[in-house]
């Protein structure tokens, strides 16, 4: 930027405001004729007249500055400390299906721990032929797979069990991630080691301070389980478990132990803290649900939200959002501009994989009367997303974690958004 | 799939490896080691250790959590889920105590310091109520937690999708909508100062 500072056209700052200017008069005329001359065609920016930086400069790099609000954020009166804490993805600023490994969500119960390659090793023992212990090497000689899944948290939407709190998806929906995993199929890894015909569950542990353990059954380890070590291509980031991270596709984010170290193979599940103590959920009865493993189906309108609200007026109009479930793929997603009275089916956009993200779009002309958006997805299993009120006529208020409720955004007349709930 | 391939991989794990990193406790008791401790001196290692940030009778310091109290409120508006109120099983304690805890020093706390330690926990949560009471391997599986039989297994598939595998409703579904609740009103959402006055004009 020292060049713009140097050179003789305008400076960036004054460029872009009359760039904003001239777009807002264009929105409110629809097709609008220019009044004037557009300075962003007539004046010759910095650009296009100097050159840029070499390739050396970004060995790593790095979006836009003019992106630097697309960021991962937390709510400090969530938790005690931010060590065992939670921030949040930006899904309003995200399109597509991918979360780029920059932006996904993190939760950690110790923090991040920051693991050596060379000295981590994942030991597999229990009720196996034979005990073993993996390098990362050794990891890379199995057979790899790739596979797009989603990793929603538990807790995701679970400040909302009461009502409207957060103003915001990335608040509300933001503790989800989509990325393509390489890593190596569980089974080869529990094959290798030799399954005893007593064997029933596993319990992963991780390496960092909080030793993270859960019980999973065998038949799902068998299944669809995997060891991965690269995240959309590249190596995991530390505080998605770096170097080496287990993949539980659909279930519970809290199930995906970060920084494996062990599995060890048993008859009977643990019944640790993350699955007695937390990640049960509590019902109006005292009573509470254990093992709540699948995510079920679940949607939201990403744009507008209260955090992207309608800036070009009346006139065409993009409602996006992402759909996803724990138990298939998304066929269907419907939208209602009109709180539920009436819907539409949304057009699904991009990829179909199997617990993985969907990406919707619902294109229309707004008139500029307030709105009230909704999303409901459909998964291949038949299942259609409910009603918060439907959840909590089952569940009540106080079982914190798995809310797939439908989420509602009203829209005034000025575009601006907010989280509301609905009769 | 069927047939078990092995690729040669890895190599036997050794008993010193296996003794440092299996350290898991089972509700039966599987995984406790050898060791005891008692309700006194679970009481001299909490208050130099835990107390700090779970209070001294457990009742848990600003939004650390309590260890103890909280009976009779799980059917309540506010639940307070301790060990005594809502935990199932005496082994969880042990095992996530020798684990994870202290909070910043996970793992420096010996078999017998965990066992005094959840003799202590008991005893705050009136289990035990005896001060002599001492803990070890022997007699841990005869306690039991007050909640223990309150968990049942998920059930969604049995008690809500015959309701929600239902073909929606299109068209004309409501006769009217109302507001009821509004996020902004609570507005607790961090947000910059820019955002905040921009939203204020």
């Amino acid at each position: 930027m020292s060049q713009s500072e140097k050179g003789s056209g305008p400076s960036r700052r004054t460029f872009l405001s009359g760039a904003l200017a001239a777009g807002g008069a264009a929105a409110t005329a629809g097709v609008a004729q220019a009044q004037q001359p557009d300075p962003a065609i007539t004046e010759l920016p910095d650009w296009s007249r100097y050159n840029g930086e070499g390739v050396d400069a970004r060995p790593y790099g790095s979006p836009s500055e003019f992106e630097s609000h697309v960021v991962r954020r937390n709510v400090e009166w969530l938790t005690a400390d931010t060590v065992s804490s939670v921030n949040f993805t930006p899904l309003h600023e995200l399109d597509g299906i991918i979360t780029p490994n920059g932006l996904c969500f993190e939760r950690h119960h110790s923090g991040i721990a920051e693991i050596d390659p060379g000295q981590h090793r994942l030991m597999i023992n229990g009720l196996v032929e034979t005990p073993l212990v993996f390098t990362m090497e050794d990891l890379m000689r199995f057979p790899r797979e790739n596979r797009v899944y989603f990793l929603e948290c538990a807790a995701n939407s679970g400040m909302e069990w009461r009502g409207a709190q957060l103003n915001g998806c990335q608040y509300t929906h933001g503790m989800i991630h989509n990325v393509q995993y390489t890593g190596v199929p569980l089974r080869y890894i529990l094959q290798e080691a030799g399954l005893k015909s007593s064997a029933a569950w596993i319990l992963p542990e991780g390496a960092d301070a909080a030793a993270m353990t859960r019980s999973i059954p065998l038949e799902k380890a068998l299944d669809d389980c995997m060891v991965a070590f690269k995240m959309n291509g590249e190596a995991l980031r530390p505080e998605q478990g770096y170097p080496v991270r287990l993949v539980v596709p659909g279930w519970e984010g809290n199930m995906w132990v970060k920084w494996l170290r062990r599995i060890e193979v048993g008859d009977k599940p643990w019944h640790h803290r993350e699955e007695t103590s937390k990640y049960t959920d509590l019902f109006p009865s005292g009573k509470a649900r254990r093992f709540t493993w699948e995510m079920d189906a679940k949607s939201v309108i990403t744009n507008p939200s209260p955090q992207a609200p309608i800036a070009h007026g009346p006139g065409r109009t993009i409602i996006t959002g992402i759909a996803w479930s724990g138990r298939g793929t998304i066929p269907r997603v419907d939208v209602t501009l009109d709180g539920g009275k009436n819907w539409h089916q949304a057009r699904m956009s991009g990829p179909s994989f199997n617990k993985s993200m969907h990406r919707f779009y619902y294109e229309f002309d707004w008139d500029g009367s307030p709105l009230l958006l909704q999303s409901r997805a459909h998964d291949s299993t038949g299942y259609v997303q409910p009603t918060k009120e439907a959840l909590r006529e089952i569940r009540g208020e106080n079982s914190i974690y798995h809310n797939n409720g439908i989420q509602t955004w009203y829209v005034n007349e000025k575009g601006v958004v907010e989280n509301v709930e609905v009769s | 799939e069927g047939e078990a391939r092995k690729f040669g991989l890895g190599r036997p794990a050794l008993p010193e490896e296996l003794a440092a990193w299996d350290i898991d406790v089972r509700p039966d008791g599987e995984g406790l080691p050898e060791g005891s401790g008692t309700v006194a001196e679970g009481e001299e290692i909490y208050l130099q250790k835990c107390a700090s940030c779970h209070g001294d009778f457990g009742e848990g310091i600003g939004r650390w959590p309590a260890l103890s109290g909280g009976g009779g409120t799980l059917s309540s508006e506010d639940p307070v889920k301790t060990v005594g109120s809502y935990w199932p099983f005496l082994s969880t304690v042990y095992d996530y105590v020798h684990r994870a805890m202290p909070f910043g020093n996970a793992q420096s706390l010996s078999d017998d310091e965990v066992y005094a330690l959840t003799a202590y926990i008991l005893y705050l949560n009136f289990i035990v109520e005896d001060y002599d009471f001492e803990l070890s391997k022997d007699n841990f599986t005869e306690i039991t937690l007050p909640n223990e039989g309150q968990f049942f297994v998920d059930d969604r598939e049995e008690v809500e999708f015959e309701e929600f595998k239902r073909e929606p409703c299109m068209k004309n579904c409501k006769e009217s909508v109302e507001i009821t609740m509004r996020a902004r009103v609570l507005d607790v959402t961090p947000e910059d100062e820019a955002a905040r006055k921009e939203r204020e004009a």
